[in-house]
């Protein structure tokens, strides 16, 4: 036995799409989160409903690190069909876990790992008559099993099959009995705890586990959404089934039955952004889920919202494109696409939360932002933030914020006004008033359109009038700077000549490799990046540093270019890190990459 | 066109129950081609809703791109309009209905519009029986481009250029009455008398109510061997019954000869009078609809009136049960669940 390793390994789980392997590999991790120790799972499955290998991927980190690590130190394998590679993928001096009802073929038999055999077909086929359960219980026989081998707490287990099992109790005790069949076949053939274990602690404090595209859809219905329409598309779908679903249980009137909400399943996509333009211009708030293609189909729209200035949410999942590309994989390469969507001279607001917390806080600012900006804002998030389960600080609302609806005229504010123009910029802020149809008999009333206008929203195709309007959209995008979020900075004063800037799901391996960077005695101003268009705060980072590494998970620097085009950064300033295999970057890889690129 | 409107008015213009006179429903001064069809349609839309003392502002018109589209700009001045992108009327029409039921929903769209660029959203809103006036103002020509085939010329039908229209041609009408359009009429721009009393109608129906309105191109599409020339469609034209819409607060006055009046009630309470010119002709069936349709068609000619009508729709609110407030009317009150809520949302991800 090696040197012990507590709260700080890999496990891989390799299983077969379909085979109820899903519930029973979060049933590990919900364990581990139990006890208080942060761990983070990663699903890497395929297009695929039934059949294809699937793989769950979990991360335990005594000191927190939630990003993607390298390097398999337990693999449970259940696939044969991908279990060449998986054996290959275990690190030298860890663990295969198997199915030992058939032996192992000899070509999978490497020298400086360590077997596992379960029987766990035979277990089941012994314990159980039905063909469903043999199945499922194999999952649960490895679970049991792997709480002997890390010294899970068998009690947290009987806690959270309660839990999931709650009103249909009948389903507990098979569980339960699968579990002690792992338990006891470790026992009695296997020393334990491996050297590799988990230990209670009491690191997560008030920490839930939630994926991100359910705290998108909480974020709308605290936000006061009422429309959602949408097309389903990998990986976004489960945003408005999340909504539906919470909305079903919240927004119901209780007297009537009659519900406060209303969801749309489009035609397209087309049609979804096209529902909820017409929506917001109606004055409710309304929004849409989607992917990169769905955002390439929504872009004709997103023009016209942009330049008929309504407000409009978009949640855009990203995952790896371009085309059908990698749909369960994950990437952050829809940037350039969301900023600039649609033709003519076009650009949007964009939000990046970087976990559950902002998933929920950013959407439901989201709808003020859209209102207060009336233009669309696109929440960029993607597959790993919205399909995974994160540890986050608990979501949180403040009952005292209202909500922003931005400027919009009253009957009683237009009868004093002697004439209403739509497209007027009162203010100079280069944010006109809206009215809502509907409002005022016989002020307010006026064509919304995509064709040019002058201010009183009169159809014009004067190049004076279209370049002073095209003039005033630009003065509301610098508004926008000083609206949006500003970036986190993780020093008061600039410490390094260097800096590292990074956003979304990059934020947790660039987080850690920072780390690990100062450990080395390497130091580099870090900035996260929340919104874009850049504000001030930004502008003056890169400004300040000689050197800015730029982390995101796309081949094109994407985010690079952004910089160039809105800032003329010179391009030989910025050193790109990037990820684009699919999966979720990890800190090795950041720090491989910066560290080529030093001394600079 | 003509480029001055008369600020001309008769001094004793009718004033409908809500005391406004018709110009009050008018819009903007017309920028299409003189003698186009489309503002024919766009008056009648203006008397129909004068007629039914409908306020201005209770009424959104959408439309997509192209001639067809541009006409909301061209009646009810005191009404938000919304021109929106090609072929998608629907969608923007679908949004702006789920957020406020309260409103009366108007849609202008074109062939090209309805029937090649949009007839995926065409047929989607019908699926949903969405409570709008969906008018198509069909020339069979795209007129913005100066004059193309669209998917609803006729086979054989000639355009200015002088080619002929190889292709099957889509016969909206059959084809709203197929998919389950709860509501379907059909007239010609030319013919007020029976355009008036169909949008009427059509306003107050509770669901989708489809008006293909064949409207003749004067400048793209009135040659000789075009089908959709005011002469063709004057010489081809065949009525079903013609119809007289009661609103509800009026009387309904039988001016007819018993036996040839049919009413029928509406939803909101309201009549329609059928005058059964033609013989046996019953708006509610929905297969002898499509079967005069199609006869019709086989004889070249255009079958008008009220082509078939459900009087048990059921809109897309109904069926998916949302609040009788209009959604936009919710406040944060009705609408946040609140932070006691969300600490239980938050217990249960722990």
């Amino acid at each position: 036995m090696s040197e012990i390793k507590t709260n700080d390994f890999v496990i891989r789980f390799a299983n077969v799409n379909g085979t109820g392997s899903a519930s029973a590999n979060a049933l590990f991790t919900k364990a581990i989160f139990r006890m208080g120790i942060p761990v983070t799972p990663k699903n890497i499955f395929p297009s695929n409903i039934q059949g294809l290998p699937t793989w769950y991927e979990v991360r335990v980190s005594e000191k927190g690190y939630l990003g993607r690590r390298e390097g398999i130190d337990l693999m449970v394998c259940v696939n044969p069909q991908s279990m060449a590679r998986d054996v290959e993928s275990v690190k030298a001096g860890g663990y295969f876990l198997y199915d030992s009802t058939k032996p192992l073929h000899s070509q999978f038999i490497r020298d400086d790992i360590n077997y596992i055999g379960i029987p766990m077909t035979e277990l089941c086929n012994l314990a159980f008559s039905d063909a469903r359960q043999r199945q499922l219980f194999k999952n649960i026989v490895y679970v049991g099993a792997l709480s002997a081998l890390f010294e899970i707490e068998f009690d947290v287990l009987i806690e959270l099959l309660g839990e999931q099992f709650k009103g249909k109790e009948r389903l507990i005790e098979p569980n339960i009995t699968a579990l002690k069949m792992g338990v006891e076949y470790v026992h009695q053939n296997y020393e334990y705890p491996l050297d590799i274990r988990v230990e209670r602690r009491d690191l997560l404090g008030d920490s839930i586990l939630m994926n991100g595209n359910t705290a998108c859809a909480l974020g709308a219905i605290y936000a006061g959404a009422t429309v959602a329409a949408w097309y389903p598309i990998t990986p976004s779908t489960s945003v408005v089934d999340a909504f539906a679903k919470y909305a079903e249980k919240l927004r119901v009137d209780k007297t009537t039955g009659k519900k406060n909400f209303a969801v749309v399943q489009a035609e397209d996509e087309l049609a979804a952004i096209g529902m909820v333009i017409g929506a917001n211009w109606n004055g409710a708030r309304s929004f849409t889920a989607t992917s990169g293609p769905g955002v390439s189909l929504m872009n004709e729209f997103l023009g016209l919202a942009y330049f008929a200035e309504i407000p409009t949410v978009l949640i855009d999942v990203q995952r790896a494109g371009p085309s059908t590309g990698m749909p369960t994989r994950t990437q952050q390469s829809d940037i350039l696409e969301a900023a600039y969507a649609s033709h003519g001279d076009t650009k949007h607001v964009l939000l990046f939360p970087a976990s559950p917390k902002e998933c929920f806080e950013f959407t439901a600012e989201s709808f003020d932002y859209a209102e207060k900006l009336q233009t669309p804002v696109i929440v960029m998030t993607d597959l790993d933030l919205g399909m995974n389960d994160h540890v986050s600080a608990p979501l949180k609302w403040d009952e005292d914020c209202g909500y922003q609806r931005g400027k919009v005229l009253d009957a009683a504010a237009l009868d004093k006004l002697e004439r209403y123009g739509r497209y007027l910029d009162v203010d100079e802020d280069g944010i006109p008033y809206r009215t809502i149809p509907g409002t005022h008999i016989s002020k307010g009333g006026f064509v919304t359109r995509g064709t040019s206008r002058d201010e009183y929203a009169v159809y014009t195709e004067d190049g004076e009038i279209y370049r002073r309007n095209m003039d005033r959209l630009i003065k509301k995008w610098n508004t926008a700077k000083e609206i949006v979020p500003a970036p986190e900075f993780y020093q008061e004063t600039n410490l390094s000549k260097h800096g590292v800037l990074f956003f979304g799901t990059s934020t947790y391996a660039a987080e850690e490799a920072i780390e690990l960077l100062k450990q080395e005695q390497i130091s580099l101003d870090p900035m996260r990046v929340k919104a874009f268009p850049f504000g001030e705060a930004f502008a003056d980072f890169i400004n300040s540093h000689e050197k800015v590494f730029v982390i995101e998970q796309n081949r094109d620097a994407q985010f690079r270019s952004l910089m160039m085009i809105e800032l003329g950064v010179n391009p030989e300033k910025i050193v790109s890190v990037l990820n684009y295999d699919g999966t979720p970057i990890t800190a090795d890889n950041i720090l491989k990459q910066i560290k080529t690129n030093l001394p600079i | 066109m003509s480029y001055v409107r008369s600020k001309f008015r008769h001094p004793m213009l009718p004033v409908n129950d809500l005391g406004y006179t018709v110009d009050f429903y008018e819009g903007s001064l017309s920028t299409l081609c003189a003698g186009c069809g489309h503002d024919s349609i766009s008056a009648a839309i203006a008397q129909a809703c004068f007629e039914l003392s409908i306020e201005p502002h209770k009424v959104a018109k959408l439309s997509g791109i192209g001639c067809s589209s541009k006409t909301p700009a061209y009646f009810l001045n005191n009404s938000h309009g919304f021109n929106s992108v090609h072929g998608r009327m629907p969608s923007v029409a679908t949004g702006a209905n789920l957020a406020n039921r309260d409103l009366i929903y108007l849609g202008v769209s074109g062939d090209g519009d309805t029937a090649s660029i949009g007839m995926g959203q065409f047929v989607h809103v019908i699926r949903r029986n969405l409570n709008m006036v969906y008018i198509v103002m069909n020339n069979g020509c795209y007129g913005l481009t100066k004059g193309q085939d669209s998917a609803t010329a006729d086979v054989g039908s000639k355009n200015k250029a002088g080619s002929v229209n190889l292709f099957e041609t889509i016969d909206l009408a059959s084809l709203a009455i197929e998919l389950g359009a709860t509501f379907v009429a059909q007239s010609f721009s030319g013919d007020k008398d029976q355009l008036i009393p169909l949008i009427k109608a059509g306003m107050s129906h509770p669901g989708f109510a489809f008006i293909n309105v064949i409207s003749p191109c004067v400048t793209f599409n009135n040659n000789a061997g075009s089908t959709k020339s005011y002469d063709y469609v004057r010489e081809h034209i065949e009525a079903t019954a013609t119809v007289d819409f009661v609103p509800i607060m009026k009387e309904i006055r039988a001016d007819y000869e018993e036996g040839s009046v049919e009413s029928l009630k509406m939803h909101d309470g309201s009549f329609i009078q059928l005058h059964k010119l033609a013989k046996d002709w019953n708006p509610t069936d929905r297969v002898s609809a499509i079967n005069a349709v199609q006869t019709a068609k086989a004889k070249n000619e255009i079958l008008t009136g009220l082509l078939y009508m459900n009087p048990d729709s059921t809109d897309l609110h109904e069926l998916i049960q949302t609040s009788d407030r209009p959604l936009n009317k919710l406040t944060k009150k009705e609408l946040c669940p609140g932070s006691e809520v969300l600490q239980g949302i938050n217990d249960s991800f722990r």
